[in-house]
């Protein structure tokens, strides 16, 4: 549905998004991870025709941004950071405004209006002033103007930016439910949302895509299973440490465990992660091995990792090389006075 | 139709606002005014020359109709940049601009329909001051062609200063700044002909000819000039492609 190739876009002296290239399959819900300034928004501008890229093509719905940008526009809704509403319009009216430049056709204008007002809850508010309305109602009018025209592909830049917890859940919802008719790419630096609605996610630091994968296996290397135990002493004689130390070493033992790490104690229950080796089935085992013991099993399930470390493992890990290559650049102008230095003994010898 | 549904909504986001009231308002005020005096002389000339016991041609069109446009059109020159200053700049200090330019809408129907929004209002500020004019019909026979050719200069004048102030108005996310660049270009436009009172060289007749007021001069007369008709057009073709390129340049610089 969406196909970006070697994009590229360069201002005055900053490379906002760097070489990235991307797919996109018909009905996925993508998550665009990146932290602030890493070239989310550029793309996505890219993605809208809002901007055109300096190098690289992109093709959305078949086709190219730059040279067919009307049927692209046609088929794509985008809803920006800041929602774009006119503050002296009534809801239902800058709706039908949006209905009309999208190009829907006169009769059914006022079907379609009401349709994205009850989709996005905000018929009571229809006949208010955008200017009166909440931030959370803001946010919902802009989604009710992305999906006006029934768009195959929604580009939403921070849909839950600014609301309560319950508009967000609500959003979510929205979002997932619009998942299938549409193909979704959303922005976000809110990680477990991510996790919650987007089946694939691609993260992006500097500029440059560092990961583009599913959801189950970012957080699920391969093969390895990482699982999560709780156990408790058979007798409430408490937890000390020398038993948290048999704890762990019993669990070392077991077949097939290449780690175990001691993370917490909680009102006398230790908990554990035990990570298997590759394509080991780990959990059976550990079980047996705390019930031998002679120990409580509390709780034992299966965790990936951590939305949370990937994201963070992956775009420190450019931002380090970036800073690697800068300190490269600098080596030869350090090494030039050291050149200096050792010829002024030599002249002087001579 | 796009640049019909455009132009509505500006519309609407003037009436909505205290511009357009501002803006007619203001003009009402100066427009009556400038024919309450015109009227004032008229009479007193009117008084003299009965006493003097000698009988003038007393013609309304000369003696009121024309003074009146004259200072109209200069009062144009004050009000266009009030007119203009939101068209652009308020959708790029917005972000409203990104639902335009994303939408499925050629650049030139969005420039037409907030230009024609902009005449609209205009024009609408100019029937003001008709009403005065009416008065003169009760009162007298003024030919009316005369008159319809001064309102048809007006609102090539002001189509031209129109289209201008709508290119300043991208060039920047400020009204304010919109709006005295505007005022600034408007008034520059007008004191380009005082250059012609001064000198009589070649180069002092082309810089008074770009002076819109010059060219204002046979239509307030009631004749309709090919030289100043063409002068008024390409102004507004100039105005309206700078604006074109200056949006299209938005893209690359945004």
């Amino acid at each position: 549905m969406i196909k970006v190739e070697g994009l590229t876009k360069r201002y005055a002296r900053t490379v906002a998004v760097d070489n990235v290239s991307f797919e996109v399959q018909k009905g996925q819900i993508v998550g665009f991870l990146g932290r602030n300034g890493a070239g989310k928004t550029t793309t996505m501008r890219v993605l809208t025709c809002f901007l055109p890229p300096t190098e690289g093509t992109a093709n959305v719905a078949g086709f190219d941004v730059q040279k067919q940008s009307m049927e692209v526009k046609k088929r794509i809704g985008y809803l920006p950071e800041t929602p774009p509403l006119y503050p002296e319009m009534e809801v239902h009216e800058y709706l039908k405004f949006v209905a009309r430049i999208k190009g829907i056709p006169k009769a059914e204008i006022q079907k379609r209006v009401d349709d994205v007002m009850k989709k996005t809850d905000i018929t009571d508010v229809r006949m208010k002033l955008i200017s009166k309305l909440s931030k959370g109602y803001r946010q919902r009018v802009g989604l009710a103007q992305a999906i006006m025209h029934n768009p195959e592909v929604l580009i939403l830049d921070e849909p839950t930016a600014g609301l309560d917890p319950q508009q967000i859940l609500e959003t979510r919802n929205l979002i997932k439910g619009l998942a299938g008719d549409h193909t979704i790419i959303l922005s976000t630096h809110i990680l477990p949302e991510v996790e919650q609605i987007c089946q694939h996610v691609m993260i992006i630091a500097r500029g440059k895509l560092v990961a583009t994968d599913t959801m189950e296996n970012l957080t699920h290397p391969a093969g390895v299973e990482m699982v999560n135990v709780e156990v408790t002493p058979r007798s409430g004689s408490g937890a000390d440490p020398a038993l948290a130390q048999g704890v762990q070493q019993s669990l070392e033992k077991v077949a097939g465990v290449s780690r175990v790490n001691h993370k917490d104690t909680l009102d006398g229950r230790l908990i554990f992660t035990v990570e298997g080796l590759h394509g080991r089935q780990i959990r059976p085992d550990i079980a047996r091995a705390v019930v031998e013991a002679g120990w409580n099993l509390q709780e034992l399930h299966a965790v990936g990792s951590r939305l949370e470390e990937i994201f963070l493992r992956l775009t420190t890990a450019v931002e380090h090389s970036d800073e690697v290559a800068k300190a490269e650049v600098k080596e030869p102008a350090a090494a030039e006075p050291a050149v200096e230095v050792t010829d002024a003994p030599a002249g002087e010898s001579k | 139709m796009n640049t019909f549904t455009i132009c509505r909504k500006e519309l609407s986001g003037y009436f909505r606002s205290p511009i357009a009231y501002g803006v007619m308002a203001f003009f009402a005020l100066i427009a009556g005014y400038f024919f309450y005096v015109a009227v004032l002389i008229f009479v007193r000339r009117g008084f003299e020359s009965q006493m003097m016991g000698q009988s003038f041609p007393m013609d309304m069109n000369e003696w009121i109709i024309r003074p009146v446009f004259s200072n109209i059109s200069v009062v144009g020159l004050f009000l266009i940049p009030m007119i203009t200053m939101r068209l652009f700049a308020e959708e790029k200090r917005s972000g409203t601009i990104e639902l335009l330019t994303t939408s499925p809408l050629f650049d030139l129907e969005i420039i037409l329909g907030k230009w024609l929004a902009a005449l609209i209002l205009y024009a609408a500020m100019l029937g003001l001051s008709l009403i005065s004019m009416l008065v003169l019909f009760a009162y007298g026979s003024p030919d009316w062609k005369p008159l319809m050719v001064g309102y048809l200069g007006l609102l090539l004048q002001g189509g031209a200063l129109l289209a201008i102030g709508t290119f300043i108005s991208t060039c920047t996310k400020n009204q304010i700044v919109a709006g005295v660049a505007g005022f600034a270009i408007c008034l520059l436009l007008w004191v380009l002909s005082w250059v012609s009172e001064f000198e009589t060289s070649n180069l002092a007749s082309v810089i008074s000819y770009l002076s819109v007021l010059s060219h204002f001069e046979s239509f307030s007369k009631g004749v309709i000039d090919s030289k100043d008709l063409i002068f008024y057009l390409s102004a507004i073709f100039v105005g309206l492609f700078l604006t074109a390129r200056s949006l299209e340049t938005l893209r690359w610089r945004a």
